[in-house]
């Protein structure tokens, strides 16, 4: 398959994505320029981690105005993937793309930690090769990643199983010690009402070789790689360790 | 001649989360000011604007909160404009 990895001026994880994409998982991966109009022909375009536009006036706000973001709204309209990690989250929810909205941790530090977080529906492009409660370790390092929206938008996501990822201790539970920024419910990730688009605080691309720590993101990476290729089917559930 | 000021004040919206408020709220009570309930913590913009008539500058400015300045997710905004000789 074909990634397209955005970079906005600010964008630092974008290395790291494009060579989970293209070193690890063996797939063809473009960087865009966030003044490119188009996505390259890109299956999966990826907001990267970052500090796009150095975070002024909000996380986010003014990377939705880049101009590869219509192509971006186009590609989810049409059904097409859309990843956002981190600052990549916080741009799409403020493009409206994904609801709610990410603001500063509740404990006013920056968090930088290796986190648990189980996967609440395999009924996505990226978790659908895991387990429901299967919990996967992973790494945060964000200002502003606690998740808020009103009683009502919290209340339909839980509804329609659009909470993708959840902040747990490593039994599952989703304890408020294991909540590293606050977020509302324990939220780390969420979906569209279309399922195509994702946004997760936490960075899968950080954890996709031995060397660094967990491989546990290379699973969310390879789901979306044989949702692509393959079609829904795929990725067998995992038995063994690792 | 004359201008416009747009003074834009931005507030979290009531029941979200404002770590920093509260933050500065127990900060306040440690320097012994027991008398501060709550405490909101945001941000002020102003805007010089070309000469325009102030009801369409004012929904200008409205746009410009609703579309970039402000998220209407977690927070409210304000505007005041005031005459501005220059």
């Amino acid at each position: 398959m074909r990634w397209g990895v955005v970079v906005f001026p600010g964008s630092n994880d974008d290395r790291d994505a494009l060579r989970a994409a293209e070193r690890v998982l063996g797939d063809e991966a473009v960087a865009l320029w966030h003044k490119d109009r188009t996505l390259g022909g890109a299956d999966c375009v990826v907001l990267p981690g970052g500090f796009s536009y150095g975070d002024y006036l909000r996380c986010g706000a003014l990377a939705k105005f880049s101009p590869i973001m219509d192509a971006v709204a186009r590609h989810a309209r049409e059904g097409g993937l859309v990843l956002g990690i981190c600052n990549g989250f916080q741009i799409l929810c403020e493009a409206g793309l994904l609801p709610g909205a990410l603001i500063a941790n509740r404990s006013l530090s920056f968090v930088c930690d290796l986190v648990t977080v189980r996967v609440e529906t395999t009924d996505t492009f990226f978790t659908h090769g895991c387990r429901t409660g299967e919990v996967l370790e992973l790494p945060i390092k964000h200002g502003e990643g606690c998740y808020v929206a009103d009683e009502g938008t919290l209340a339909a996501l839980e509804h329609e199983q659009r909470v993708v990822f959840r902040y747990t201790d490593r039994a599952g539970r989703p304890t408020p010690e294991a909540n590293p920024n606050g977020a509302l419910r324990n939220i780390a990730g969420v979906c569209n009402a279309g399922r195509n688009v994702i946004g997760l605080m936490p960075h899968p691309e950080h954890a996709v070789e031995r060397l660094t720590g967990s491989v546990d993101g290379l699973r969310l990476f390879r789901s979306a790689q044989s949702w692509v290729t393959r079609g829904v089917a795929a990725a067998p559930a995992r038995s063994a360790p690792g | 001649m004359p201008g416009l000021l747009a003074r834009v004040y931005i507030t979290p919206k009531r029941g979200i989360l404002d770590p920093q408020g509260k933050a500065v709220q127990s900060s306040l009570h440690a320097l012994g000011f027991g008398e501060v309930q709550d405490v909101k913590v945001g941000k002020y913009i102003e805007l010089r604007l070309e000469d325009a008539a102030s009801a369409t500058a004012s929904a200008r400015v409205r746009e410009m909160c609703e579309r970039l300045l402000a998220n209407g997710v977690i927070e409210d905004f304000r505007v005041e404009l005031a005459e501005e000789r220059r």
